[in-house]
């Protein structure tokens, strides 16, 4: 078997569950390999927050390798949580995080491999409750066969809610069974029972997802947590025992963007930007340091440069850590000579690459896409870049953008070209690494009406940039297989009809898609011609206002016409600014929800013109309303 | 200019033995950090800690005899307390794992890749009773040849192992199978509990293994430990779970 550590648990952080009468148990589940989702942030909070309740206990497992699955399979073993190896069938709820919808077959495989039947209609009133929560719950309904409830938006409360719900359950013996605790579901806030829903077709096309009982509500929204100061977690982060993604000490600085990048899911769904104080996050990374022994901390946010009061942060994670070597890693960096500044205060010894994601190569394309970086911030960040010592650049492109043209496409190689030219006259060798994807449409978003490219397109697309660049010294192309793109789109706008296709690709043993050595688009394709599905019409079709999408019964707390007003606005190219420095445009985040963004410094930062439009390299002053923390000192 | 050093023995027992060596590597550094040790770091343009690892221990065996040797600051050595340091060092250390001594290293001290010659293994093995597999025993030792194949860079070769097997000794039965402790070479490569099993004829297959004790020997035949510890407090004796 490979790498057995992986399954063993016992990573410091790792708690011991007090299972019993009156307890609540969740198998928290990544349906993916241990090395992916252990470092998952979601997981590792949920965790800590269950097993401080009294009424709760949370353990963990993640999907078991091919290699293991095997041997599970031959010896007639179930799917097992790694703290304590008890079986997954004997908790009271089995959770998955999903944030790919590549996962999907996983998740499956992990239920089935539990012993618990795929396709919630056949469970049984002794079968744990099969949850799901993260991103890709925005749009539930192509798990909607397997799900016996969802979770949409922040966890922290929501968990409380359910376990309180199942305890209650369980001690009244059971009323209702199955269908009474998800009757009872459903009326929380933020969760989503799907079998108590309808869904009407109108010929092919869908025409009404309808809560099936009075007391069940038509619209479920999703939950936000008002102020992270609440939620300092993880607390104790679990330090794995063997090598694993992200292997550093993560401390989440804030949620939410308002960039408002049209392609972006995560900007969208998580409005709006709430930080947390800039002390805590001090006394989260020193004693996270202390305790896990980790030498690298990475502040994690979706776009972390934008954080008040960065730079005193960073510098006092650089220099607070005593005699022992810190290094301090940014994800999600803004593209701009700020940025590089913060980048070379951190990485002071050791330059060895910067990413930046332009995602576009041309400022056209770019507001369309409301990226709003100018053709000058970008070069004076690479200017600013090399000048200061780096040598390698990776720049993060998306293709297939909604109007993009032939030459918005080779403008990812003029881009490209023109910061190794600009390399040239600071250091020796420079090199730029250029990444493309395909763009895949997601729901709650500006772009969800869009056609997705076709495969061939795509391929057509990167092909113009290979041919551009095969003469290019210092710049190497690298790019998504567009095949993955097209099963990604399929699923992540795809309705309830999708049950069966994702489930006849796990049948036909198609797990780990995720993973380039196990994916086969052949295998998706034949389950949509044997399930009667039209991948065109799901994925390439441009759909229309008055179509019923299938999340409309859900909400991310963004108005429908907000969005598309904002999609009108792609297409005329017109970029809107940062919502955080300038006046509401009502997008519903946070009037809905009565909440308001939490930031703790009135002017946008300094150093580009990045998403607020105007010159800031003295830093604009906007006024906005500052939110009132709850007990002492203001967020200002 | 060298530092002192410091050389730690540990066991490690239970789960954790499915760590491999590199694992093990990384779940040190974080713990002397963890147990505040002012490792020295190398110079240059990516510094690492100067901490040096002994033989590696083949993923899911378990052990009574690991080393490592690891070079730190010298203000605070001359004022450390082996005892605490040892209790300090367990504390950082996942469940399973245990420090059982340390000692500032004399300068000029050879690497323990270098020093060590061989070891002492207990081997759980099933296949034969004790009777048969003393019978496969004195064949082996009366042989002047035991062939084990083994894949190297994606080729088969054929090693005689012979030389290397310095004793091997049957315990008895044990529940599952049967014990045996036999010491191993290290140099010129370093034969595994499983190879020679595998050489014996009949071959009996591993459950499971634990290195005793790793030994120095030197060219007039004396035989040393790199750091001897009187009694193992958490000396395996059991099975593993």
């Amino acid at each position: 078997m490979s790498k057995p550590a992986r399954y063993i648990g016992g990573e410091d952080g790792m708690q011991v569950p007090r299972h019993g009468p009156g307890v609540v148990s969740w198998l928290l589940t990544y349906p993916d390999t241990y090395e992916i989702g252990l470092p998952n942030q979601g997981l590792q909070i949920l965790y800590e927050i269950l097993n401080e309740r009294p009424d709760a206990a949370a353990e963990r497992a993640y999907a078991p390798w091919s290699d293991l699955e095997a041997l599970m399979r031959s010896e007639g073993l179930p799917l097992f949580s790694l703290d304590t190896h008890r079986p997954a069938a004997l908790f009271d709820v089995i959770a998955f995080n999903l944030s790919a919808e590549l996962t999907y077959t996983n998740m499956l495989n992990c239920i089935d491999l539990a012993g618990v039947a795929v396709r919630a209609a056949s469970r049984h009133d002794a079968d744990p409750l099969i949850g799901a929560g993260g991103h890709c719950t925005y749009n539930p309904e192509p798990l909607a066969d397997f799900l016996d409830f969802a979770v949409l938006g922040d966890g922290e409360e929501a968990v409380g809610d359910i376990t309180a719900v199942l305890h209650d359950w369980k001690a009244s013996g059971r009323p209702g069974g199955r269908t009474g605790v998800l009757r009872a579901l459903a009326r929380v806030p933020g969760v989503y029972v799907p079998s108590m829903y309808d869904v009407t077709y109108d010929g092919d096309r869908l025409a009404a997802v309808e809560p099936r009982h009075p007391d069940v509500p038509a619209v479920v929204e999703k939950r936000t947590v008002a102020d992270l100061a609440d939620w300092p977690y993880p607390k104790r982060q679990l330090v794995p025992l063997t090598e694993v993604v992200h292997d550093r000490l993560n401390v989440e600085v804030f949620r939410g963007c308002t960039r408002g990048c049209r392609f972006c899911q995560a900007g969208m769904i998580t409005r709006p930007v709430r930080e947390r104080p800039a002390e805590q996050v001090r006394t989260m990374v020193s004693e996270g340091l202390r305790r896990t022994g980790y030498d690298e901390v990475a502040l994690t946010s979706l776009s972390t440069a934008d954080f008040s009061g960065i730079e005193q942060v960073v510098a006092d994670t650089v220099n607070g850590a005593g005699c022992s070597q810190v290094s301090v890693s940014l994800p999600s960096l803004r593209v701009d000579a700020f940025t590089v500044g913060i980048a070379a205060q951190i990485q002071r010894a050791r330059r060895t690459g910067l990413t930046f994601a332009p995602e576009a190569g041309t400022w056209r394309m770019r507001q369309v896409i409301n990226k709003l970086i100018t053709t000058d911030d970008l070069y004076s960040a690479v200017e600013s870049a090399y000048s200061q010592g780096w040598r390698r650049m990776k720049l993060y492109f998306l293709t297939g953008l909604p109007t993009e043209t032939d030459p918005d496409t080779l403008g990812i190689a003029e881009l490209a070209r023109n910061c190794v030219a600009l390399g040239r006259t600071h250091v020796r060798s420079p090199s730029v690494t250029v990444s493309v994807g395909g763009f895949v449409p997601k729901p709650f978003t500006p772009f969800q009406w869009f056609g997705q490219n076709t495969v061939a397109e795509l391929r057509r697309k990167i092909g113009l940039l290979r041919d551009d660049l095969r003469r290019t010294r210092g710049v190497q192309l690298k790019w998504h297989d567009p095949a993955a793109s097209l099963a990604e789109g399929l699923v992540s706008r795809g309705d309830r009809r999708l049950g069966g296709v994702i489930e006849h690709v796990w049948r036909q043993g198609g797990t780990f898609q995720e993973w380039s050595e196990h994916f086969d688009l052949g295998r998706w394709q034949a389950a949509a011609t044997a399930c009667g599905i039209d991948i065109d019409a799901y994925v390439h079709r441009h759909r229309t206002f008055d179509e019923v999408l299938p999340w409309d019964h859900l909400s991310a707390g963004l108005h429908k016409d907000f969005l598309w007003q904002d999609w009108r606005d792609a297409l005329d190219e017109v970029g809107l600014e940062d919502c955080r420095w300038t006046p509401c445009y009502d997008c519903g985040a946070c009037t809905g929800y009565g909440i308001e963004h939490v930031v703790a410094s009135a002017v946008p930062p300094a150093g580009g013109s990045q998403g607020t439009g105007m010159d800031v390299s003295q830093g604009g002053e906007v006024p906005v309303r500052l939110l009132e923390r709850s007990g002492a000192g203001a967020a200002a | 200019m060298r530092g002192p050093r410091l050389r730690v023995r540990f066991s490690k027992h239970g789960k954790v033995r499915f760590t491999s060596h590199r694992d093990v590597a990384r779940i040190w550094e974080r713990s002397l950090r963890r147990a505040r040790i002012p490792v020295a770091y190398s110079a240059g343009f990516s510094p690492r800690p100067k901490i040096a690892f002994g033989l590696a221990l083949p993923t899911g065996y378990s052990s009574d005899a690991e080393y490592l040797d690891v070079e730190v600051d010298p203000v605070w050595m001359a004022g450390i307390d082996n005892e605490r340091l040892v209790g300090a060092l367990t504390a950082s250390l996942p469940t399973g794992m245990t420090a059982l001594a340390a000692v500032e290293l004399a300068s000029g001290e050879p690497s323990l890749q270098h020093a060590v010659t061989s070891c002492t293994w207990r081997i759980d093995a099933t296949g034969a009773d004790a009777r048969e597999a003393s019978d496969a025993v004195s064949r082996a030792m009366d042989g002047r040849e035991l062939l084990v194949q083994r894949e190297r860079k994606g080729r088969l070769s054929i090693d005689n192992i012979r030389p290397a097997v310095h004793a091997v000794e049957v315990q008895g039965n044990i529940t599952d199978g049967v014990r045996l402790t036999a010491e191993l070479a290290t140099q010129p490569r370093a034969v595994r509990p499983a190879e020679l099993l595998a050489s014996l004829h009949p071959p009996l297959r591993l459950l499971r293994a634990c290195r005793l004790h790793q030994w120095i020997t030197t060219d007039a035949g004396d035989r040393s430990e790199p750091l001897a510890v009187a009694e193992l407090s958490v000396a395996g004796t059991g099975v593993e779970p």
